[in-house]
């Protein structure tokens, strides 16, 4: 097992980089050391009234300077409390939590989907190989697309059509006749469900990141599991943990 | 400094437990937590076959607590001796087993096989809000929960901590009604039954609809019933609920616990039982108090 830490990270920067859309950097020295692309922090928040850690994936790891970026949307009291923080703060988090995306050498589709893009822009930026970035978005607020650039080539489909393809993400890979040997994918359950599919037709492997309502987001309360093909080698039911064997999952796995 | 204390034979180095269903068999939180340091470690309830558990949404926060809906998913008694049993006694910490069941059938068979297990004590789960059959079915009224408990007494060579519920009406009656029975020590509180609505949804949080409350907000609730309990009974009393402070766990102990708990806080904090531990050993010493057994049942009356 590879080690978790309980960490005081300090705040080095945070902006609002859309409408209710965060970008974090913190100093956290032992998880940035640990981390890997599609794994995530638990962020414990200040207000006594709200005891449960806040999954958040992990969307860069700076290796030199000891810091984890987070881009995050604001979607209830935890993460507004979290958006209100500024430079020098601390930020008192756990991790590196759960397993993250294999890397293969394969002809790869990146694929996310709104607030499920941040944790692939870690992984473009360690994926030495062909691969191409498939990002959904609901309208022209289109967070994190240009920075993905810099790693491969990137296509942007919207719900709105203001950006991009209209439609979603498998709209563009058939408008566009892209191809790829593997998936690497995060975003709504809907999406992932689809993308499970195209890979089944495809013969392709596929890897989804799932998420899930966490409590201790350690493996011990078994709150955020889902269901299985095999029995769980911990669990011994059709059930897996998405917080340690997880979040990460080869599609056909899961039943989703 | 004295920090240790018995109950039903069996001493604890300090009176700091972790509460089942919080901590699994230890070992996820072993990264965080020297369990050296615990007096003891309760495990997740256990069964005599593998449990698949609910649906999810198995988890939703509230207002200074958080509700559950796990339905003691667990692998099974056979993988708890195999892999779990092993690992905790690898530490010089005492070992509970909580054990659930759906009939008496099933956890008087679960309570067999642990009778040649490294195992100090039982903890009889008769108080689970969130599965339909067997668990709180056994802790709602005195006459099942004293038959229960008659019937693992008879099979057991373990002490018996018997798990109360606070979803009761009168909870010194439960603790008689067990006492007479043959248990050994009760545990309470276990969580209060609740239900969390999404009113942009219309939806239940839960799959469950209703789950275990637990964490702060019901720490009073705990204090209370502890206090009711120990006025009630002489075998001594396990105190749990919402301890999330030094604070919250010397009220329970004043209440008349001997030995408390921790459960939600570890999800707050991971190493809130060690916490918690070196913030009674700052408060006996400055309030010059050289044993901590003085604390027990001590508040005035």
């Amino acid at each position: 097992m590879a080690h978790k830490y309980k960490e005081e990270a300090v705040i080095i920067h945070q902006e609002e980089i859309c409408p209710g859309v965060y970008s974090m950097w913190m100093h956290a020295d032992k998880i940035a050391l640990e981390a890997k692309a599609g794994q995530f922090i638990g962020i414990y928040c200040q207000d006594g009234s709200r005891l449960l850690p806040r999954p958040v994936s992990i969307c860069e790891i700076d290796k030199d300077d000891l810091a984890v970026r987070i881009v995050y949307r604001v979607a209830g009291k935890g993460t507004d409390e979290f958006s209100h923080m500024r430079t020098g703060m601390p930020l008192n988090i756990i991790g590196p939590l759960g397993n993250g995306y294999p890397q293969k050498s394969k002809k790869a589709f990146l694929i996310g989907g709104g607030i499920g893009i941040p944790p692939l822009l870690q992984l473009a930026k360690d994926l030495d190989c062909d691969k191409q970035m498939i990002l959904g978005y609901q309208n022209s607020d289109t967070f994190l697309s240009s920075e993905f650039s810099e790693y491969g080539s990137v296509f942007v489909a919207t719900e709105d059509g203001s950006v991009g393809t209209k439609g979603n993400v498998l709209d563009v890979i058939k408008k566009q006749e892209l191809t790829a040997d593997i998936i690497y994918a995060c975003g709504p359950l809907p999406m992932l469900k689809a993308l499970k599919t195209y890979a089944l037709e495809q013969g392709i492997e596929c890897w989804i990141s799932l998420e899930e309502r966490m409590a201790c987001g350690v493996g011990a309360c078994l709150g955020c599991v889902c269901r299985s093909v095999h029995k769980d080698e911990h669990t011994h039911v059709n059930n897996k943990r998405i917080c340690t064997e997880g979040p990460v999952f080869v599609a056909e796995e899961v039943d989703i | 400094m004295n920090t240790k204390v018995t109950a039903a034979g069996v001493t604890f180095k300090n009176p700091i437990l972790t509460a089942s269903g919080t901590f699994g068999a230890g070992e996820e939180y072993s990264q965080f937590v020297d369990l050296n340091r615990l007096g003891g470690v309760i495990t997740k309830g256990v069964s005599n076959v593998p449990w698949e558990g609910n649906p999810t949404p198995r988890i939703a926060e509230v207002y200074g607590g958080m509700l559950n809906a796990i339905g003691l998913q667990n692998p099974g008694v056979d993988v708890l001796i195999k892999r779990d049993l092993p690992f905790l006694k690898k530490y010089d910490t005492k070992v509970i087993v909580n054990v659930c069941g759906k009939s008496v059938y099933d956890y008087l068979e679960v309570v067999e096989k642990l009778n040649d297990q490294p195992v100090d004590l039982l903890e009889i789960n008769i108080s689970c809000p969130n599965v339909k059959q067997g668990g709180i079915a056994f802790g709602q009224a005195p006459n099942m929960a004293a038959h229960i408990t008659q019937e693992i007494r008879k099979k057991s060579n373990k002490p018996v901590i018997i798990k109360l519920s606070p979803n009761v009406t009168n909870i010194a009656e439960m603790a008689k009604a067990v006492e007479a029975a043959g248990a050994d020590v009760i545990s309470l509180i276990n969580t209060l039954t609740g239900m969390k609505i999404d009113v942009k949804k219309r939806r239940f949080v839960l799959a469950n609809k209703t789950g275990g409350l637990s964490g702060p907000a019901v720490h009073p609730i705990a204090v209370r019933m502890v206090y009711e309990a120990a006025q009630a009974v002489k075998i001594p009393i396990i105190g749990m609920g919402g301890v999330m402070s030094a604070e919250d766990a010397l009220e329970l102990m004043l209440a008349g616990a001997s030995v408390v708990a921790v459960g939600t806080a570890n999800f707050t904090n991971p190493t809130a039982t060690i916490d918690i531990m070196n913030d009674i050993r700052q408060f006996m010493l400055t309030e010059g108090i050289q044993d901590i057994n003085e604390l027990i049942g001590a508040v005035h009356q």
